[in-house]
């Protein structure tokens, strides 16, 4: 399984071990920090934004106040519903929090992405990279997770006993299994491009400088943009944040799926969801925008990687709390259209269309004849969906209209 | 381009230096500096009051009790002892408690009060830690020998001087009945330690000339309030 990372290519002893579980705790205590960093950040951007102050009791700034907040949670009262199923409700939380940790696993936060190192760092005498575990089927893995995550809350709403909660969990398994299919769609381009699953080599292939020296060769530009905006938004929503949070809209559903949670099961959710901010960041960056790959200046070469990690990662964190800032939510049949009419048919489309290129450079077929009748296809389907809705909408309000005069 | 519009706004508010960026929240100061100036009609902690001559005003008549939406309020009269009346009149509060974990702070006991017993004060700042705390019985709620709201230790009256006097504001904003011919004329009983409190500002016609010895006269300049 291991078999790329050369720390484990020849045999494992306990240097190598010790490395591993050194990297696990790196990991786990790095996820945490941000996290807690990112609550606040999030606290503290929103109420600028919104002309506020935000935390700013607890710690120079506040910073502390994501700190104060758990310890707070710890000591509140652990509510189980009468009316709950006592074993998916406590088991949901975990559901949610345990996928939201496995995924940061397969991110390469850091490495020398050049020719002669690929990717791999010097590690108390041994090379290794900086990720805890790169399996070839890595972004297999990220959508496997994020699909587990979605029982979570599923089951949270489902065995609350409550009527609040079982709405928000039918909205939450509907959302995120129609924006499951635009997110998994737009992966496809960039595992095309890359040729591989495993997310180390994704930001290997867009490493290096590329178009005209200046332009980097990250999967948002050699993909063309489309799939990158898919997967922003399909992943906002599959985050349940706003504009995407019907799951929890509170003025409709009080809290939605975690209406009936309290104390520390409330703080797994709670932890769980930023974590998942947190980590779809870093995926965005890892298959769009070259991850820890980037030029190195001065100093030790590796430190670089981890600082353009940062880097990107909040720039994505950033926006995801302006999005929230900004943007009102959606309403339901807005949503669903959008998934299923906009974001699927695009995503496929743009597939094919990479798939198409890739074949035809393979084959040696003529790239501008291939783009034009490419798009034209595109093109002609968009056309073709626009006219199915509209006779649908068509003969639906038709249906109404006799209905009504009956 | 109208979508965009949104984010544009946005982040236009953090730059803290421009018009639009301008925080409007005020920090809590709860340490450093005056506190802030209370609203005249600010609902805080009750007080049960007492007459000038130092006799409590409550009846015991339940009527706070009974209007009170949050059933907060626990109250039982009891007849006065006649060597030693504790109230002017046949019955007294015998109990009094308000739990303040229900307490909405509505006002309406204030209203129902036929004597002006029951007013609330400007305090908001008391944290307590238990349950038990929570619950205010007569011993804590009535004023003490000076008028003046009695310290809990849980509880910040460092302004006191400055919110002591105003501690009934809605009786005397509000004219009896709500005609407006009684705006102004005071209509209700002295109070321990203040005498008879002047009428705030008249909702409708000239203001009347009323001595206010601190300095927020121009709060009252809005007219406003019960017609």
């Amino acid at each position: 399984m291991f078999a790329i990372d050369p720390l484990l290519a020849g045999g494992i002893g306990l240097a190598e071990v010790l490395i591993v579980l050194l990297k696990v705790v790196v990991t786990f205590g790095l996820l945490l920090v941000a996290v807690l960093l990112m609550i606040w950040f999030e606290r503290k951007l929103h109420a600028d934004m919104s002309n506020r102050l935000g935390p700013n009791r607890a710690g120079p700034f506040g910073i502390l106040q994501t700190l104060a907040d758990g310890i707070k949670f710890f000591f509140k009262e652990d509510l189980v519903p009468d009316r709950a199923d006592r074993r998916v409700f406590i088991l949901a939380p975990f559901l949610s929090l345990v996928p939201a940790f496995l995924v940061f696993s397969v991110i390469p936060i850091g490495g020398v992405f050049t020719e002669e190192k690929q990717g791999a760092v010097r590690l108390f005498g041994h090379d290794t990279f900086l990720q805890l575990a790169d399996p070839p089927i890595g972004v297999l893995l990220i959508l496997a997770c994020s699909s587990i995550a979605v029982y979570g809350v599923m089951l949270a709403g489902w065995s609350s006993g409550s009527k609040y909660p079982l709405l928000g969990s039918v909205r939450a398994s509907a959302q995120m299994v129609s924006y499951e299919a635009a997110l998994g769609l737009s992966v496809v381009a960039v595992v095309l491009l890359a040729g591989s699953l495993s997310t180390h080599d994704i930001v290997m292939s867009q490493a290096g400088s590329g178009f005209g020296g200046i332009i980097p060769r990250w999967n948002l530009v050699v993909t063309g943009v489309v799939p990158f905006v898919i997967f922003v938004i399909a992943g906002t929503a599959e985050l349940n944040r706003p504009p995407f949070d019907l799951v929890e809209a509170e003025q409709e559903l009080v809290g939605g799926f975690h209406t009936e949670y309290s104390s520390i099961r409330f703080a797994l959710f709670f932890l769980a969801e930023f974590m998942n901010t947190v980590t779809m960041s870093a995926i965005i960056v890892t298959l769009f925008l070259g991850g820890p790959a980037g030029p190195t200046f001065f100093g030790p070469d590796w430190i670089w990687g981890p600082v353009w990690f940062m880097g990107k990662l909040f720039l994505f964190l950033f926006m995801f709390v302006w999005l929230r800032a900004t943007l009102p939510r959606f309403r339901y049949d807005q949503l669903m259209d959008l998934g299923w009419k906009v974001l699927i048919p695009l995503s496929l489309g743009w597939m094919l269309l990479l798939a198409t290129l890739n074949i035809a450079r393979d084959a040696d077929w003529n790239i501008g004849l291939v783009v034009t009748g490419g798009l034209g296809a595109i093109v002609l389907g968009y056309a073709m969906l626009t006219g199915a809705m509209r006779t649908a909408q068509h003969r639906r309000e038709q249906a109404e209209h006799e209905g009504a005069s009956t | 381009m109208g979508y965009l519009e949104g984010f544009r706004v946005t982040f236009g508010k953090l730059f803290k230096g421009t018009e639009t960026g301008r925080t409007v929240t005020v920090p809590y100061v709860k340490d450093s500096g005056p506190k802030r100036q209370k609203a005249d009609r600010l609902h805080g902690r009750h007080v049960l009051n007492r007459y000038e001559d130092g006799m409590e005003k409550c009846i015991g008549c339940e009527l706070c009790a009974g209007v009170c939406p949050a059933r907060c309020i626990y109250v039982r009269g009891a007849d006065n002892p006649p060597d030693d009346p504790v109230s002017p009149g046949e019955r007294y509060g015998f109990v009094y408690e308000i739990n303040y974990l229900r307490c909405i702070h509505c006002d309406l006991c204030v209203e129902a009060c036929p004597t002006e017993a029951i007013t609330e004060s400007k305090l908001f700042e008391f944290s307590f830690t238990n349950r038990q705390d929570a619950i205010y019985t007569k011993a804590e709620l009535v004023v003490d020998d000076d008028g003046l709201p009695q310290q809990l230790p849980w509880e910040d009256w460092s302004d006191l001087d400055l919110v002591a006097a105003k501690s009934s504001a809605w009786v005397r904003a509000t004219a009896a009945s709500g005609d407006a011919d009684y705006v102004g004329v005071v209509a209700w009983s002295g109070e321990l330690g203040f005498g008879v409190k002047p009428p705030e500002l008249g909702q409708t016609s000239p203001a009347p000339v009323v001595d206010h010895e601190d300095d927020d006269a121009t709060v009252h300049d809005d007219v406003g309030g019960h017609h």
